[in-house]
Parts: C-alpha cells; structure tokens; sequence
C-alpha cells in the first residue's frame, strides 16, 4: 500500500525553480533512499511533505499521504498531520534538541500536542517507552537528562524517539548519520531499520552517501538538479542506465592513480608526543584534574610518502594535527620536522589544508592575497608569477587571482586552499578532513588532483580523516587512533583487509561499503 | 543547581572584598591629606588636625580599613562631614526614592520592551516589525531629560495629573507612587527601547535555530514553538541587559532626579563630591558597588535556572 506519492512536485523559491517534476513513492514497510548532491534539492523534497519550506516558496503537483494531498491542506491541518502521521530525523543532532529542556519533556511534546488530554505522568511514561525503543534505557538515561548531557549518537536517538512516538506511518531521515562517527552511523541505522520492520512504518531516507543507502535501502531514486534522474532497486548499481548514476557510483568508489614511492629517510618524526589539557577546577581550593588528549604518541612520516591517520570523534586526532603544526604546546616527546624541531622554522616546510573550504578564507581579501599569505614565513611577497603557477597546478586560472572568494564553489575552494598550501612549496602537507565536506564528484577531483600533486613535486601527505573509504584510496599506509592512543598501524590495504587490533576491526566492520560494481 | 548557587556566592564575597580594598585604596591614593582636602585651602592647621582625629586618620592603614569594613558591616558607614549627620540615616532616606524608582522603572521597561520585541520578532518585516524598530530607534536617541521636561509639561503643566517634582514622602502611598510615575516613565523609555531591540533579536536568532525546526516537525505550531521553546532560549542576552540596565537605572537617574526634584542617591553623590564629603562618597560608592555585584549575582542565579547547561559549572 502506497503511503506517499509524491506526483510532479515541482517547486520554486520566489520565483526561482528549484524542484522540476519530482515523483517518488513510499509503501508501507519500504525505504526509500534518495540520494543527491548538495542542491540537488533532496532536502527541500523532505521537507515539502511537512510543508516546512522557507517563506516564498510555492509547490505545484501532488503530495499524496495517506489518500489525501498535503498542499491543499490548510496550516492547522499541517500542524496535526506533523509528528502523528509523518515523523522527521534530521542531519544535525548537536543542535535539534531544545538544550534547555529535558529530553523527556520533548519527547513527551509530541504526545501532549497531538492528544492534549493525555495526563502528563502518562506521556511522560509513553515517553521512556519511545526512548526505551530507541536504546535509551531508563535506569541510564532518565527522562531528566538535558541534551548536553548525552552525545552526538545518544541525542539523535532522542530525535529519532521523538518522531516515533506516536508511531507514524512515515518516518522521514535528512541525512540522519552524515553528523555521526562510522560506528555510531551503523547503530542509528540498524535502529531505523529495526523501527522500521517493527512499526511497518515508510522510510524516505535521504544521504549524499551512496554506501549507507545501498545497504539499506529497498528503492533508490538519484536526484540531480532538482529532478528525479533515476529510480531502481536496492540492485541500481547493476540494474543503472543514466550517465549521471554511473557517474556517482564510479566517484564514489573512486581510487586515484598514485605512481609516487616513498623514499626511505623520515620527514616528519613524533615521538612518545603526549598533550594533557587542564580541565575546570571542580573546588576552589583543590588542584585542577588534567585529561590526556594524545598520549605517549610515536610515528614517522617517509619522505614523499601518503600517511592516513582515522579515529572517531574525541579520539585525540585534532589535538596531535595541531600540535604537529606546532599549534598545541607538548607536556612530554618531540615532533621533528626535517631534522627541526617543529616550530616557526619548521613551519615553511608544512602546510596545512583545513576541512572548511568556506570558513577557512577571509572573504574580504582577494585570492591573490590569500593564496600568498604563507609567504610571510619567507618573509617576503609572492611575486605574480609564483601565484600564477600555483593556481594553475591547482586546475584554475592565472585570472582567478582577482576574484573574492565567494566567487567560487566549495571544490573551487578546496582547490585555493591547496594553491595556499602549495604555494611556498612545502615539503609536507597535512590535509585536515579536507574532502569531507565535498560532493563525491568533487571529492574525486581533490583526490585525482592530490595524487597528481604528489607525484609532480613530491609531496608527502599526513591525511586526517574519519572517512575510511577515502583514507583507503589515498594513503600507502594508516594509524588508528583510539582515546588518545595509536592503536594499530600497518600498510592501508592490510590495515583494511586484515585488521589486527579489535577497535580497527570494528570501525572497518561499520563503515557502510559500497556493493562491486 | 545548590551547588552552583554556593559557588556563586563565594565568588560573590570576593568580589565584594576586592570592591571595598580598591574603592579604600582609591580614597587613600588622593594627592594630599583627606583632612586637608575636605577642608579646602584656607583651612587653620589646628581645625585639619581636628577633623584628623574625627576621622581617625592618625591610626595606621590597615586599622582603617579594617574599621571602616567591620563599621559598615554593623551599619555604622561614619558620620557625613557636611550634613553632621551619620551617613547611614542618609543613604537610607535616599535609597528609599532610589531603589523604588528604579524597580518600578526597570518593571515598565520589562513589560514595555518584552511585548514589544516579541511582537516585532513574531511579524519580521511587516509593519509592526519596522514600526516597533522606528520606534525604539527614537527612544534611544531622544535625551531622557527632555522627554521628563516634555512630560512635565504636559502632565504636569497643561493637564495637571501629576505634580511636577518634589517627593512627598512614604506616609502617603499613593502620593509617593505618583511622584515617582513620571520620573519612571522617563527613564523606562529608553531602557525599554534598547531591551525590545535586544529582545527581538535574540527571539530572531533562536527561531532560527534547527530545534524549532524540529518542534515544528512535532506538530507544533509556529506560535507554540515561540513560546514554549524559543523564548526560554532568548532569555539569555536578555537577562545581560536587564542586569546592566538596574544597575544603571539605581545610581544614573541622577538627571531625571534633577529634573524633578527627587532627593536619591544621584543627587547624593553629586552634592557630596562637589562638598568633598570623602566619608559619604566612599559609603554611596561602596553602596552602589555592592548593589551592582549583587544584581550580577542574581543575574547568573538567573541564567542558570533558564539554561541548564551552566548549573555544573561555576
């Protein structure tokens, strides 16, 4: 039985189409996975089924839920259908929950709203009973915890309690894992999945990631532009005939040619590093604790080697980048660069490539000004023809110079941040997340354009990511890390074939794998 | 909650330590002798000698200090060198316009500014929104002292409700209430301006934020999510503002007391600097001092019992 059909939805923001024909279906008991890039407009299809769009917006076609068609319904009519009959989990679960409030008063909102007359001690106990479904269990989480209390996956399952309450027919999920460390991904996924066969509920859920929805979809449809370009099975990836769908399956699972071999002297030594933060006094009088952010760490980097470096959130990987940019001061070890040890001199020789292609510019200066700024370790100017060639090795233009930032796409950027990096010609860039926030097609572009990079100048990469896929497909050779530890270390394609340390194992265990094309 | 509260209160007799050493310091550090200063130029040596000994100056420092402290703390703040009268009796009299006006001042503001700002928030860019953003545009560039003279004028002069200064006393009720009416509209004015305004924007940033988009995917209507979620939220910057504007609204009246003939704690300090009244300067400032720390201290109370988030730290 059809839940959802959503009919030629076409949809525009102030006159400006954004939505072109969409169709898609939901049956009872089905996941749909809708999979796009960033614009490609699969967010705004969520939300134009709650009718939850942004002032001037207007919606032509059909949406059909449960025989009837949302766009005719009037705002009170919205408001009912809302949380009893559709159930929504979004990307960011950091910032849906109201902090100040406790979890079993939201929980409970949902309840109270739509049967006012429920006594509170009853919504209250319906709420444990969601948050128990979700694996929140009372005697660990009481209904009095706040939002900060609990972390990232433990706070989406409050969301996800809070959409199931009332037990809708459709559960709606924007990017309910993209937030999410790879194991925490795998359990909120299980968790819908079991919500799903449990309820008999629909699922519209919706990702960027390709792996994650293959494993759990039934039907995948593949949005581009703001139209429905594809539509299949949970086989699409044999079953797939538009260029577009190859195209994002083959970004996907892409692997840079890489011809570079490592030499065999260290670039870059850490050794038995260790980075304690004073945490707040606890009494006025007592002494202050401290928390061991990177402990006893040792590695090395080869001259013209690729190095990974994965560990989920908290884990310590941020603290050890830093300090190894010389950001973060030691309590014990050494980090040496080139024979130096890390500081303003070492510093010309390192560069860095943050994760943010829009936070990390200055949108007032103009690329030629940014890209040169590491000069001032020189300390002297970029001179125009030194900005030139490192724009083009980059893949832009010599004209781009003169532009501002805002001029360019997030892949553009990623790409100025590396012509920034690149620019002093160093001898090490450490690549910070620096594709994760990218589309996969973009993605493969930075990668393809970092393989090239390396073999040209002979650059020796440190890549920090929580993306094992991509890790996989660019570095020679990876550390896990785990609570401030190295816990495993080995050549990449051994590490990911055979992991020996049991926390590896799991984390590659989790990661959501796309199936052989 | 206890735990931050108790904390807060040992940082809150800290400060106050800290205030009574530099506003004791302060005094000390005046070129010359105190005696001599209050005194003037022409004074006799056998009279500066006189008030030494009044004022205890032939003791050593930290006696001083320590006499003033344990002096203030039984109520005794010393004797005014100009009125002859002890200090404490003063500030009493004084505090009882001082602090009135200022609460019934601060409640306008609030119940002014809070409908206000709401109502702007709730209709952004119709308007309501520009008419309430015109508005409180005016009311903090117009000078509160011409808006108390424009009221007088027309209340006072023309319809003849209200008397147009002079304070009454507290036998009368009433008639102190309705001699503190006018006073506290004008300076509510402009404090209500700027607290719709700050008001209006932190209800826009929080109704922008992803958990009312998540009430709203509950069920709940737009007006639901605004009062039950994103004004607690709101209350934050809010409640900064409230805390500076008492704060100021207890010693800055001193132009509207004037205006009006109001004998407060502005006018208090006013007369005993131009009078070099050291003992009563250092006790109004030390007042003032511990009001402010005091309502700081209530406004973190505050914040913690609108964001839990803060209870576990202190």
């Amino acid at each position: 039985m059809t839940l959802l059909s959503i009919e030629n939805l076409s949809l525009s923001i102030h006159g400006l189409p954004i939505l072109r024909d969409v169709s898609l279906s939901v049956g009872r008991g089905e996941i749909l996975g809708v999979i796009g890039e960033s614009g490609s407009g699969k967010s705004l299809t969520a939300f134009s089924v709650l009718q939850l769009l942004p002032s001037g917006t207007t919606c032509q076609g059909r949406i059909n839920l449960l025989g009837e068609d949302v766009l005719t319904k009037p705002e009170p009519a919205l408001c009912a259908m809302r949380g009893r009959d559709v159930g929504m989990v979004f990307q960011e679960p950091m910032t849906a929950l109201n902090p100040v409030q406790t979890i079993g008063a939201q929980v409970a909102e949902t309840i109270l709203i739509h049967e006012p007359n429920t006594p509170k001690p009853e919504a209250m106990k319906r709420a444990a009973h969601a948050l128990t479904r979700c694996e929140l269990p009372q005697d660990k989480f009481p209904l009095s915890r706040y939002p900060h209390e609990m972390s990232g996956g433990q706070r989406q399952r409050v969301v996800i309690a809070m959409a199931i309450a009332l037990q809708p027919k459709l559960l709606i999920a924007d990017e309910p894992t993209t937030a999410l460390d790879v194991t925490t991904q795998a359990e909120i996924l299980d968790l819908l999945a079991r919500l799903v066969r449990e309820d008999d509920m629909g699922l519209m859920l919706i990702s960027h990631d390709l792996a994650v929805v293959t494993d759990m979809a039934d039907r995948i449809a593949i949005m581009k532009d703001g139209a429905v370009v594809e539509e299949g099975g949970a086989d699409l990836h044999r079953t797939m005939t538009h260029p577009y769908t190859k195209a994002l399956f083959a970004a996907s699972s892409h692997q840079p040619d890489r011809t570079a071999t490592p030499e065999d002297t260290p670039l870059l030594e850490v050794n038995d590093a260790i980075r304690d933060y004073t945490l707040p006094r606890t009494s006025l009088f007592g002494s202050a604790d401290t928390f061991r952010a990177v402990d006893n760490v040792s590695f090395h980097i080869k001259r013209g080697e690729s190095l990974g470096l994965v560990g989920e959130s908290g884990c310590g990987k941020s603290t050890l980048t830093r300090a190894i940019l010389g950001l973060e001061p030691l309590q014990g070890g050494t980090i040496v660069l080139d024979g130096q040890p890390v500081g303003p001199d070492a510093r010309r020789k390192m560069q860095v490539v943050f994760q943010d292609p829009y936070g990390s510019f200055n949108p007032r200066h103009k690329v030629a000004r940014l890209v040169s700024e590491p000069f001032h370790l020189l300390g002297r100017k970029a001179t125009d023809a030194e900005i030139d060639e490192a724009l083009i090795s980059v893949g832009l233009t010599p004209a781009d110079k003169t532009k501002y930032i805002h001029e360019f796409s997030g892949g553009q950027r990623q790409r100025i941040a590396i012509a920034r990096a690149l620019i002093i010609k160093p001898e090490l860039i450490v690549l910070d997340e620096a594709v994760s926030a990218l589309d996969v097609s973009i993605r493969a572009q930075i990668l393809d354009l970092l393989a090239d990079l390396s073999d040209r100048f002979g650059l020796t990469y440190l890549f920090i990511s929580h993306d094992l896929s991509v890790v996989r497909a660019i570095t020679d050779r990876c550390l896990v890390m785990q609570s401030g530890k190295i816990v495993e270390e080995g050549p990449t394609e051994r590490l990911f074939t055979a992991p020996a340390h049991p926390y590896t194992q799991t984390l590659i265990a989790a990661a959501p794998t796309l199936p052989d094309l | 909650m206890l735990r931050y509260a108790i904390k807060r209160v040992g940082s809150l007799a800290i400060s106050l330590i800290v205030a009574s050493l530099v506003i004791f310091a302060c005094i000390e550090v005046i070129p010359g002798d105190p005696a001599s200063f209050m005194l003037g130029i022409n004074a006799q040596p056998d009279t500066v000698a006189a008030l030494r000994e009044e004022l205890g100056l032939n003791a050593s420092l930290g006696a001083r200090y320590l006499s003033w402290v344990t002096g203030m703390l039984s109520g005794d703040f010393g004797t005014s060198y100009t009125y002859r009268s002890p200090v404490a009796e003063i500030i009493g009299d004084r505090l009882w316009i001082s602090l009135p006006l200022a609460l019934i001042a601060l409640g306008l503001t609030v119940l002014i500014a809070f409908p206000v700002g709401i109502l702007a928030a709730t209709k952004r860019g119709s308007w309501a929104d520009m008419s309430v953003m015109g508005a409180t545009q005016l009311g903090i560039a117009i000078p509160n002292f011409w808006f108390a003279m424009l009221m007088v004028l027309l209340f006072a002069i023309n319809l003849r409700w209200f008397s147009a200064g002079g304070f009454p006393g507290w036998e009368n009720p009433l008639a102190a209430l309705k001699a503190l009416t006018l006073p506290a509209i004008a300076l509510a004015l402009p404090q209500a301006s700027i607290l719709a305004r700050v008001m209006r924007s932190a209800l826009l940033d929080t109704l922008s934020e992803d958990y009312i988009r998540t009430c709203r995917a509950k069920g709940l209507t737009q007006r639901q999510a605004l009062w039950r979620h994103a004004l607690r939220n709101a209350m934050i910057p809010v409640l900064t503002i409230i805390g500076l504007q008492f704060s100021f609204l207890l010693a800055g009246a001193i132009i509207i007391e004037n205006v009006f003939y109001l004998p407060g704690l502005g006018r208090l300090v006013f007369q005993a600097i131009s009078q070099r009244d050291l003992i009563m300067v250092e006790s109004v400032v030390f007042l003032l001092v511990f009001a402010v720390i005091m309502v700081n201290f209530a406004v973190d109370l505050a914040y913690a019992w609108v964001d839990p988030r803060l209870r576990g730290r202190a």
